[in-house]
């Protein structure tokens, strides 16, 4: 198939594994910054063509796993509440929030529907004008304007029974935080190609020069992965500290412009609580005061009063995951009392999480044993 | 009032309702009979059926029996390359199918929902009647009951169905040798795909049709041409991973699998890269994995070729003895992993 074979050619992928085998003369730590570029390294076996010296850490880059558990409370609040139709991408119904997960809802009557699309909630708000349509809106910088566009429209056509439950958060803030942490061991970050393909990377070279640490915009396919470590490890052996773009069948420096306009006109950055992690300042999003009528928190305030401080599984250690201080496997849960059909945690239940990924992908026999 | 007419309420309504489900239709009466004989017995034609007894009765001959049954909620009823109707026969014909069996009579109950056309429903019942007539399997018995609006979905179809197995003809998971080799008779995942393709919610171009066909005949034709099939499965939902799985812990071998090998169209890996999913976890409705000796494998995919419906067939691993009870892949940049059963459900309610 066009534009994937070519990126998973077995001949290609040895050539880049030895090319980094020749390069990496030192350890190294460095840090994919998106799940889907743990998906590719885990389901594609790359990290077995990578030199031991090379560590790949995992990053938070997961949205469906840093979204906290109040925040999924807040959803299974608002999913239950008469006349709702509640919108949710399929990843996100299996997270566990402090009292189950959307599914739950979905059995015991609430009316939550799997979308592929916001223009489709929209849609379906248009069309069931009697009842409430919420979505769960989730996302890094990658699905915000989808959203923009479905909220910008819903004004446009006069829709009101449309709102958003807005999680969504922003990559180079967690970079930043996990950058000035104590613990922070990573010396170099493959960037997230999408959504480097709608922000850019403009706002990396700062944080590249302030930390010191190399960064190279990076895609998701097989070759996408092991050109990018083999140009980071690069760097890393120089002692060069540049933004490099691997990804430029899709990356420009100021990324897609229109894009980030609408995102602007839209949403402004809030503090976020990321799951097991913490808030972190200016990391999330939220509507603007001209569309914050479209805000699900606003126009359920008086059901959300009644919630609580959302409670996380204690043996549950995806901040650690999330944050590249523990593998998936190491966690004592792994695969015993942490599964997909009963997870502690969001990253085992999401298509990027990383606990998912070496679940599925890994042998777990011995775990399951 | 003319009293040699029996009494009969006219009511206007009622009578255009009559080209709707009600629930009368599966209360034993009139409208009932009417339905029976009207949709049912005119379309499924055959003296086993048209005696309206209470079962099917036949002849048993000398042999082993096999017996399977399965039920059918797919939405949308209609889809690309198939209908409920078509699948809830061609799902059954392969069960039994993949135990060796030539399938010999199958039955249709059905749960329809009160208010469900009637010229839906009889759209089905011929779908099903066209694809048992080409299978030359007759549908010899059945019930219907209807449920209120609201508590179906339209029409559930539960298909049963009775083979005999040849002699001789031994299919079993515990047959499975180390060194066997690991067929798939087509390009895998169009079924899920199609159906995806037309749900609610999410439409999207593409020309992918259902793969749901019989398979009886592919089967017959390799015990014909005397291939020593160890072991067959269909491969419906899970697709082809669950099932390799499923075959791995029965049979307590390992298997290794090259993706590189794996048949998938173009229109499908597409959809799947588009929408997260994995095509060896996607339903199929007409293809199977059969495990044969590896002397026969060549001769086993001629067979196939055959057929329409397995012109892709292709070898894709070999059965080995190492790591018992695990699939292990060979990916396409040739490094190795596990692959492993689904976790949780990639698409609801495919067949």
């Amino acid at each position: 198939m066009k534009y994937v074979d070519e990126f998973r050619d077995h001949a290609v992928a040895t050539a880049l594994a030895e090319r980094i085998k020749k390069t990496v003369r030192r350890p190294w730590t460095i840090m994919e910054v998106c799940g889907g570029q743990t998906h590719a390294i885990v389901r594609f076996g790359l990290d077995s063509l990578l030199p031991r010296d090379l560590t790949l850490v995992h990053g938070p880059g997961c949205p469906v796993c840093v979204t906290s558990v109040s925040l999924i409370d807040q959803a299974a609040c608002i999913a239950f509440a008469p006349g709702v139709i509640f919108c949710s991408f399929g990843d996100m119904l299996r997270v566990p929030g402090s009292h189950g997960d959307l599914f739950g809802v979905k059995a015991a009557g609430g009316d939550v529907r799997i979308i592929y699309s916001p223009l489709d909630a929209l849609e379906l708000a248009r069309k069931n004008s009697d009842r409430e349509v919420v979505c769960f809106a989730v996302g890094f910088e990658t699905t915000a304007p989808a959203w923009a566009i479905a909220v910008t429209q819903a004004k446009q056509l006069g829709i009101t029974n449309f709102s958003l439950l807005i999680a969504h958060v922003l990559v180079p803030p967690a970079m930043e935080a996990i950058l000035s942490s104590p613990q922070n061991r990573i010396q170099g970050f493959l960037a997230a190609g999408h959504v480097c393909t709608v922000m850019g990377y403009e706002k990396y070279e700062a944080i590249a020069q302030r930390y010191r640490v190399p960064i190279v915009v990076t895609g998701f396919e097989p070759l996408d992965v092991l050109e990018g470590v083999a140009m980071l490890v690069s760097q890393l052996e120089e002692g060069r500290v540049e933004i490099e773009n691997q990804y430029t069948r899709s990356v420009g420096r100021e990324g897609n412009r229109q894009a980030r306009s609408l995102v602007n006109e839209v949403f402004e950055p809030t503090p976020r609580t990321w799951r097991g992690i913490g808030e972190i300042p200016a990391s999330g999003l939220r509507l603007k005061s001209a569309y914050r009528a479209y805000d699900a928190e606003l126009k359920f305030q008086r059901e959300l009063e009644q919630l609580t401080e959302g409670i996380e599984d204690p043996e549950c250690r995806s901040g650690l995951v999330l944050q590249g201080l523990l593998k998936p496997p190491d966690c004592p849960a792994f695969g015993t009392r942490c599964t997909p059909e009963q997870p502690l945690g969001a990253p085992m239940v999401s298509s990027e999480g990383a606990c998912a990924a070496y679940y599925q992908y890994r042998s777990h026999a011995s775990a399951r044993a | 009032m003319d009293d040699n007419k029996p009494f009969e309420l006219a009511c206007p309504l009622l009578i255009a309702s009559k080209q709707t489900i009600q629930l009368a239709h599966g209360g034993g009466g009139r409208l009932m009979q009417e339905l029976i004989q009207d949709v049912f017995v005119r379309a499924f034609q055959n003296p086993m059926l048209e005696a309206l007894h209470d079962g099917a009765t036949w002849q048993v001959e000398k042999g082993t029996l096999a017996f399977t049954t399965d039920s059918y909620v797919v939405r949308p009823l209609f889809f690309p390359g198939g209908d409920i109707g078509s699948l809830a026969v061609n799902g059954t014909i392969n069960d039994l199918a993949m135990c060796g069996a030539k399938p010999l009579y199958l039955s249709a109950a059905f749960i329809l929902e009160e208010g469900l056309s009637l010229d839906v429903l009889q759209r089905v019942v011929i779908s099903m009647a066209e694809t048992a007539r080409e299978a030359g399997v007759p549908i010899v018995t059945g019930d219907t009951k209807v449920v209120d609006c609201g508590k179906g979905d339209g029409i559930f179809i539960n298909t049963s169905g009775v083979g005999l197995v040849p002699a001789g003809v031994r299919v079993l998971p515990t047959l499975i040798q180390p060194g066997d080799a690991i067929l798939v008779s087509g390009d895998l995942g169009s079924h899920g795909v199609a159906v995806l393709s037309v749900r609610e919610g999410l439409t999207f171009d593409g020309n992918v049709e259902s793969d749901s066909a019989p398979l009886h005949q592919i089967v017959s034709d390799l015990i014909q041409s005397d291939i020593e099939i160890h072991c067959m499965r269909d491969l419906t939902r899970g697709g082809l991973a669950s099932v390799l799985n499923e075959l791995a812990e029965a049979a307590e071998i390992g298997m290794t699998v090259d993706e590189a090998a794996i048949p998938v169209s173009e229109s499908v890996r597409g959809a799947c890269e588009l929408l997260g999913l994995d095509p060896l976890y996607v339903a199929n409705e007409g293809r199977f994995v059969a495990i044969v000796p590896a002397s026969q494998a060549e001769a086993a995919l001629a067979v196939m070729h055959r057929h329409e419906a397995a012109k892709q067939a292709a070898q894709i691993g070999v059965v080995t003895s190492c790591d018992p009870s695990m699939v292990v892949l060979q990916t396409v940049v040739g490094t190795h992993r596990v692959l492993d059963l689904l976790s949780g459900e990639q698409l609801p309610r495919i067949c």
